[in-house]
């Protein structure tokens, strides 16, 4: 499974919760199987969704699910002792591993090679971190959700992209859909 | 009222219940105002990017937010003033600690305040120099005018600013 199938997978389970959904492909893809005004897609900033999915799950109590990726994780490391520390049960991170910068044409990442994030995450002090496989990140989440606990996923998938048209919503829109959906 | 209290009475008069820092020997009184206030939540963080990532999730779950930074971090954070705060239109002050400038006693730090106003000029960011402690006063109204234009904003405050406030 590439990650644009771990999307297709998760759609029906994250619908209806707060999406926060990172730069570039992870989030065209997003937009074309399952658009919702629900997901917030970020258009630039690359590593900033987790940092922006804690921020929301502080600032309200609804369920926030970010999906980073492996690229992007690394890019910001600093966010996963920032989430450590300030736990919050409503906030999942799902960090879709496919060792590569898949928006930039699948160069590979150090997490592909020796670095685990999964044992970073732990290393930081994250507290629930699931690593699992392309085809249980449905059901991870799904168990995440229930638990009412901060969870950290990483759901390993091999490299490859769809193609898929870039977004082009207005950045204004996607933000006051999104925050009247936050409001709701 | 210290000037540091005085700052925080300001961020929760203009409804700012979410503040990150990043730590700086002149914000230090304010930091520990912040961390021993109940009526703001602070997170610390490890970088100003990954700080105005959890300002703008804040915002959009509904907290006003603030981020309290040093000016010589400026040029790690103008991808995401660009292409988060402004393009999606985010009001976020920033209480910046603007190192190098008079009664700076590193020379290193003078390095980056030659850059700083020319860089917030550089993405029309509207930005205030607190050079004197009485300065302060415009403080509230700098922190409504971002908010009522859904911008950035930069507070700078120097050394003299932060001296003459003891």
């Amino acid at each position: 499974m590439i990650r644009s199938d771990i999307l297709e997978s998760i759609a029906p389970v994250i619908r209806d919760h707060l999406v926060v959904c990172n730069i570039g492909l992870p989030s065209q893809e997003l937009f074309a199987l399952d658009d919702q005004p629900s997901n917030f897609y970020m258009l630039g900033t690359m590593g900033l969704s987790s940092s922006i999915g804690l921020g929301l799950s502080i600032a309200q109590s609804k369920k926030v699910i970010a999906i980073d990726g492996d690229g992007s994780v690394l890019t910001n490391f600093g966010t996963l002792p920032t989430i450590a520390n300030n736990v919050r049960d409503n906030f999942i991170l799902l960090i879709i591993d496919n060792g590569s910068y898949g928006s930039t044409g699948d160069q590979p990442t150090y997490a592909g090679l020796k670095t685990s994030l999964a044992s970073v995450a732990e290393a930081c002090g994250c507290e629930n971190v699931v690593e699992c496989s392309a085809e249980n990140t449905a059901d991870e989440i799904q168990n995440a959700l229930n638990s009412n606990q901060m969870t950290i996923i990483v759901a390993k998938c091999e490299s490859g992209n769809i193609p898929v048209e870039v977004i082009e919503m207005n950045p204004v829109l996607i933000r006051e859909r999104f925050m009247a959906e936050v409001r709701k | 009222m210290s000037i540091n209290e005085k700052i925080v009475d300001d961020l929760v008069k203009n409804k700012i219940e979410f503040v990150t820092t990043v730590p700086c020997k002149q914000l230090a009184g304010v930091i520990s105002v912040l961390e021993n206030s109940d009526r703001v939540t602070h997170v610390p963080a490890n970088k100003e990017d990954e700080g105005m990532g959890l300002c703008a999730g804040a915002y959009m779950g509904g907290m006003r937010s603030c981020i309290i930074m040093q000016n010589t971090a400026i040029g790690v954070t103008f991808n995401t003033l660009a292409t988060l705060i402004q393009y999606y239109q985010i009001p976020l002050p920033m209480l910046i600690s603007y190192r190098g400038e008079v009664g700076e006693k590193v020379a290193c730090q003078v390095e980056m305040a030659v850059h700083t106003k020319a860089l917030l000029s550089q993405l029309n960011i509207p930005t205030y120099h607190f050079h004197h402690a009485d300065q302060v006063e415009e403080l509230d109204a700098i922190l409504n005018h971002s908010f009522m234009s859904n911008k950035p904003s930069a507070i700078l405050t120097d050394a003299n600013f932060w001296r003459t406030a003891q």
